[in-house]
């Protein structure tokens, strides 16, 4: 260690008083928000690559109904929709305005997975399983991840709703429901690159 | 490969001694060496550093590019040798390669014989493999006579090559594909145009057919199989193998990949024809074909 | 196609039966298996006899300090290291005996489980957890932070690594483990109904969470946790290697989940994806792999590069050469990794453009490596060098992955690749890379943190010992590889039929027997240490005297605030800085500090999804479902914690802060 210190000013080593670092749980939410985004882009690049692979059987445009996809696809966007709603009566301290409007998010949610449930077993029915061709396998994985990934935020959203009511809108609920938010949307994007790609695309 | 390697060796070398010389110079214990703390930046010596690598890469990538392309697996030759020019009115020697488990199956659609676990071909004479498997991806590599290749089910892949001289070669599987790997050698003879003609009728003297049973009891896994020879091969049954349709009644695969890119089941019940679920059936397969086969004319 | 399994199903144990229990048939896993439970009844009786499980539990599996963590996962590597080993040491043996009429002692089951388990162990469990421990532990130090940014997940995060290693250690005494490569690329079609697949299957899944989770959480701590004027070019050079290390993690680790998903509903569903018919297609498989397997190796060495930067300032008692570049170099790197994925399938048939596109870009990551190596070495260049092991292990990878990286860019023009492809060639130059640059670097690191870790140093002679081990038995073990290769010999070959190759085995197997020395010496490194640690006692906190980060201005061991005031950074190298500008250390006007609080919470998930990853790889499925409703049950109760921090009082920082002051006044 050197005994000669540089004279040109004092430099301050430490600050008047401990600093609060930034809080990352947004951030950290959002990185993993990408993670699952690649997920799903590599569950796109493999109906990209095996969609059109029927095997000799059914294809979209046999299968797919584009009546109840839009049905689904209404009841998830309202659902975002409704999100924001909740998102807005949380700004306002509101609680039991961000819990009516959560729980009316929950049952649009639990709307889209029904119906999606309906339409697979419907598929299923007809006799194209998940194991008739290369085009059903990556059909029923992409649409069903989503499904999926839809299910778990609805698991969320009820366990949210029992934290907010007991705790009521505090800092750490408050961080759930903004990531819980990020979460809501970014499987309402990813379901318009599923309406796209793989509905009208598979139909047309 | 030479080339590359003296290229990089060009950074390399002076690296490694650069690193061994200053190590020693520089040691603590060297009092006479100058020290200087705080010496971190300089701008000619990153433009060195950068931009003679850089170059070295573009004389590298320009190398690859031509040799890529040159020898290309896929690429028919365009000499024999480096002495001997292509005679274009030889056609190349065709050999359709299945890889097994664990055995290669060689067919000479040419010579109408088949062979297991031995290879040959005449001197000086452009062979042109085609290649398939049955089960899981393998590669095809006889190290003397040119690059590996993979060979993969329901696919096929291509390699054109020449052998410039008379010799057994070692030929083997490069890519594992399961317990019986290390047994998957054969044995690769370069042969003069008697010796080969000679090969050819070993086979032919053997009496045996290489028909759909006994390429479905050949399937069935074994490992250091011995070598066997056919003297005859079913009309088709590489084209079987290759889409995968050498059982009774399963659907070919190019007639599958057909129907969907025409469309589907939705086309073939358009057409008239009612696949069941399983599309596994004789008839249908008979019916697909002729489909198949009217749409190409009109298509003509 | 339904389930390909040829297993009996029962109801209550699913695919177990006696006949799953190998050492039933099997000498060495006997006798593998009576070592192991005699050693762990020791290591349970020494527990017990110490009264050390309140300890073990309380302090080191419930803790969320980034510094045990760090620990736990250099531990957990250095154990899995000795069982990747031993299946080196046997495929050696194996390749060294078995030519002609002699197959060796290996049956080909066994020998194609254990490279397969070579592969996974050191890639998996020994090079990742030690990288990541490494990254824990250092971090939050440099960069001037009391811990990660999610503390709680940085504890789960590590012992959903160690379900992984759990498994894969299982399946030696349960079932057996996968035959299909590190990969799984021999899966491909219709293969291996066996349990040996799901085992490598889950091992990685439950892993895979754990790395993905530890990329978020030290990405976030690198952008919101640094200490007041340390803006992002004035960060150590190892935490710029490691913020682009966990973005790779991030963004690589999904694609190997989504492919190894998709093989797993092949396996359990019957789906088409990856199958010969029915419109599957494995080079798929082999595509998304490999665009996962490329970012992963560098993941692996980037940070390698990271702790060598700060070796080499160090002990040349200079600052590192040509700072920006090294960041840039990092990151071009970083970007790069991402369009080289081919260069592993030249020989798949992909067309002379593709082929050509890939290889060039493959060639383009040298430039940037390059810039590195010429920083160290200019870095070195009118230094006062001092000659630990650290620094000594920092020369012996310049030189020797300098070589690795020339043959890599060798393998990287297509048509020499066709004649190298899978061969012995390419197993050298892996090695070279990852041996002369990841394990290297990882050991330089432990003798050059293990002083900050536990207060005292290394004995050096046994250092030198490993070092030199290391360093002869590589290259006398993997030369001979080199020379293989160019003679056309393939990989994963369990026998040979040409006699006059045995000989190159042979000094292989030689150079092999040097490195379990290296090894050896390295373990009696720690042992001897331990028994000398009042001499080779670190009072300082700067251990080697010429320290440039901030990890050094921490007593050794830090306490376990890390920083008594969070410091405010000027410069590059912080900790020079200071002692440049006679920085004097506070001894009061200390505040409460805001700290994580410990939890048991992590382990109990993991264990549970342990229990899940065991059911579904045999199959018993009651279980599997009872285990899944366990870990969302038990996660959800721990969302319902709010109480996951607590405050060191202000009195007992004075305390430990009066405790360094006297011990820096005893030794001065």
């Amino acid at each position: 260690m050197s005994n000669t210190s540089i004279q040109a000013g004092q430099r301050e080593y430490h600050p008047a008083h401990e600093p609060h670092p930034e809080n990352g749980t947004s951030l950290g939410f959002w990185l993993y928000l990408m993670s699952d985004c690649l997920i799903f882009a590599a569950l796109f690049a493999t109906w990209g690559v095996l969609g059109r692979s029927y095997a000799g059987g059914p294809t979209g445009a046999e299968l797919f109904s584009l009546e109840l996809v839009a049905i689904n696809t209404a009841f998830l966007l309202l659902s975002s929709l409704t999100f924001g709603l909740a998102m807005l009566q949380k700004q306002k301290k509101n609680v039991n305005g961000t819990l009516g409007w959560l729980a009316v998010t929950g049952l649009l949610g639990l709307a889209f997975v029904g119906v999606e449930v309906y339409e697979f077993m419907h598929i299923y029915h007809t006799g194209a399983t998940i194991q008739t061709s290369a085009f059903l396998s990556s059909f029923f994985t992409l649409v069903g991840t989503h499904g999926l990934h839809v299910s778990f935020g609805l698991i969320w959203l009820v366990v949210l709703m029992v934290q907010i009511k007991q705790k009521g809108l505090i800092h750490a609920n408050v961080r759930r429901l903004n990531c819980l938010s990020m979460f809501w949307h970014f499987l309402d994007v990813v379901w318009i690159g599923v309406f796209t790609f793989v509905y009208l695309m598979g139909v047309l | 490969m030479v080339t590359a390697t003296l290229l990089m060796l060009v950074i390399i070398v002076p690296v490694i001694l650069l690193t061994l010389l200053f190590a020693w110079k520089y040691r603590q214990s060297n009092n006479e060496a100058e020290y200087d703390p705080e010496w971190h930046h300089s701008t000619a010596l990153e433009l060195v550093i950068w931009s003679v690598p850089l170059i070295i890469i573009i004389a590298l990538g320009t190398l690859t590019w031509i040799t890529t392309h040159k020898l290309d697996p896929y690429r028919p030759l365009d000499r024999i040798s480096e002495t001997k020019p292509l005679d274009p009115n030889v056609k190349p020697l065709e050999v359709q390669v299945v890889a097994m488990d664990w055995k290669w199956m060689f067919i000479y659609p040419e010579q109408g014989i088949a062979t297991v676990n031995e290879l040959a071909a005449p001197v000086d004479r452009p062979i042109l493999f085609k290649l398939t498997a049955t089960n899981t991806m393998s590669a095809f590599y006889v190290p003397d006579l040119a690059g590996m290749i993979y060979a993969m089910p329901g696919m096929q892949t291509q390699l054109n090559a020449v052998i410039n001289r008379e010799g057994v070669f070692r030929g083997l599987n490069s890519h594992y594909s399961g317990a019986g790997f290390s047994g998957m050698t054969f044995k690769f003879h370069g042969l003069s145009n008697e010796g080969f003609d000679a090969w050819v009728q070993k086979a032919k003297d053997e009496n045996t057919v290489l028909d759909r049973d006994s390429y479905l009891n050949l399937v069935k896994p074994s490992e250091r199989h011995p070598v066997t020879r056919f003297s005859s091969v079913q009309e088709g049954l590489y084209d079987r193998v290759l889409n995968m349709c050498v059982e009774e009644g399963k659907m070919c695969m190019h007639h599958m990949m057909a129907i969907d890119a025409a469309g589907g089941a939705a086309y073939m019940k358009a057409a008239g024809l009612n696949l069941p679920d399983d599309v596994c059936s004789v008839e249908n397969a008979d019916q697909v074909v002729a489909l198949m086969d009217q749409r190409a004319l009109a298509q003509q | 196609m339904s389930e390909p399994t040829t297993m009996p199903h029962d109801p209550l144990l699913g695919r177990i039966t006696w006949d799953s229990i190998p050492m039933v048939h099997e000498p060495i896993v006997l006798w593998t298996f009576i070592a192991v439970v005699l050693g762990g009844l020791v290591m349970l009786a020494a527990l017990t006899k110490f009264k050390l499980w309140g300890p073990l539990w309380r302090d080191w599996i419930c803790s969320i300090d980034h510094k045990k963590i760090g620990i736990m996962y250099i531990i957990l590597g250095i154990v899995m290291l000795l069982r990747g080993f031993a299946d080196a040491v046997m495929m050696r043996i194996q390749q060294a005996m078995a030519f002609g009429d002699n197959l060796g002692y290996l049956p080909p089951h066994h020998y194609d489980q254990i490279f397969t388990a070579h592969g996974v162990i050191m890639i998996f469990f020994v090079a990742m957890p030690l990288v990541t421990g490494f990254m824990n532990y250092l971090i939050p130090l440099q960069i001037g932070a009391r811990d990660v940014s999610f503390p709680f997940l940085n504890n789960f995060s590590f012992w959903m690594t160690t379900t992984g290693a759990i498994l894969v250690m299982v399946s030696l005494f349960l079932g057996e483990f996968s035959t299909s490569g590190w990969l799984a690329l021999s899966n491909l079609g219709n293969q291996n109904p066996g349990v040996g697949l799901d085992y490598y299957i889950w091992a990685l899944q439950l892993s895979g969470v754990g790395t993905t989770l530890s990329g978020i959480n030290l990405i976030v701590t690198i952008i919101k946790m640094r200490a007041p004027g340390m803006n992002l070019m004035k960060m150590p050079v190892f935490v710029w290697t490691s913020l682009c290390t966990n973005a790779l993690i991030v963004a690589s680790f999904p694609i190997l989940t989504a492919a190894l998903v998709l093989m797993s509903m092949d396996r359990y569903f019957g789906t088409n994806f990856f199958t010969n018919e029915l419109g599957g297609n494995p080079m798929l498989y082999v595509n998304l792999i490999w665009i996962w397997g490329h970012p992963e190796v560098y993941i692996l060495i980037l940070p390698v590069f990271g702790i060598f930067s700060e070796i080499v300032a160090t002990y040349s008692k200079k600052r590192l050469f040509g700072y920006t570049s090294m960041v840039y170099a990092t990151v071009c790197i970083t970007v790069l990794s991402w369009l080289v994925w081919l260069h592993h399938f030249f020989t798949m048939g992909s067309g002379a453009a593709v082929n050509t596109f890939f290889g060039i870009t493959t060639m383009i990551i040298s430039i940037p490596t390059g810039a590195k190596i010429f920083n160290w070495l200019f870095t070195m260049y009118k230094g006062r060098i001092e000659f630990k092991p650290p620094m000594l292990w920092t020369i012996g990878f310049m030189c020797t992955f300098a070589i690795g990286g020339m043959t890599g860019v060798l393998l990287a023009v297509p048509p020499a690749d066709f004649v190298l492809h899978n061969s012995l060639f390419l197993i050298a130059h892996f090695h070279n890379v990852i041996i002369g640059g990841v394990v290297f670097g990882l050991l330089a690191g432990i003798n050059y943190w293990f002083p900050k870790a536990f207060g005292y140093r290394l004995n050096e002679f046994w250092g030198k010992v490993s070092f030199w081990c290391w360093l002869v038995g590589f290259w006398v073990a993997f030369t001979p590889l080199y020379i293989l290769g160019l003679m056309g010999v393939t990989r994963r070959a369990n026998h040979f039929d040409d006699q006059s190759l045995q000989i190159w085995f042979v000094i292989a197997a030689v150079g092999v027997a040097i490195i379990a020395a290296g090894i050896g010496a390295f373990l009696l490194q720690l042992v001897v240490s331990y028994f000398q640690r009042d001499k080779l006692r670190d009072n300082n906190g700067d251990t080697w005297g010429s320290g440039r980060t901030l990890e050094w201005a921490t007593s050794s061991p830090p306490p376990v605030y890390n920083f008594a005031k969070t410091p405010v950074v000027h410069d590059v190298d912080a900790w020079w800085d200071m002692k440049k500008h006679g920085y004097q250390r506070p001894t009061k006007g200390f505040e409460d500090l805001h700290m994580p609080s410990n939890t048991g919470a992590g382990f109990v998930i993991s264990m549970i999804a342990m229990v899940l990853g065991f059911a579904l790889i045999w199959h018993v499925w009651w279980l599997a479902i009872v285990s899944f409703i366990g870990v969302v049950v038990s996660s959800i109760i721990h969302t319902f914690n709010y109480n996951r921090d607590y405050y060191i009082p202000a009195a007992e920082v004075q305390a430990t802060e009066d405790a360094r002051t006297e011990q820096l006044a005893r030794h001065v």
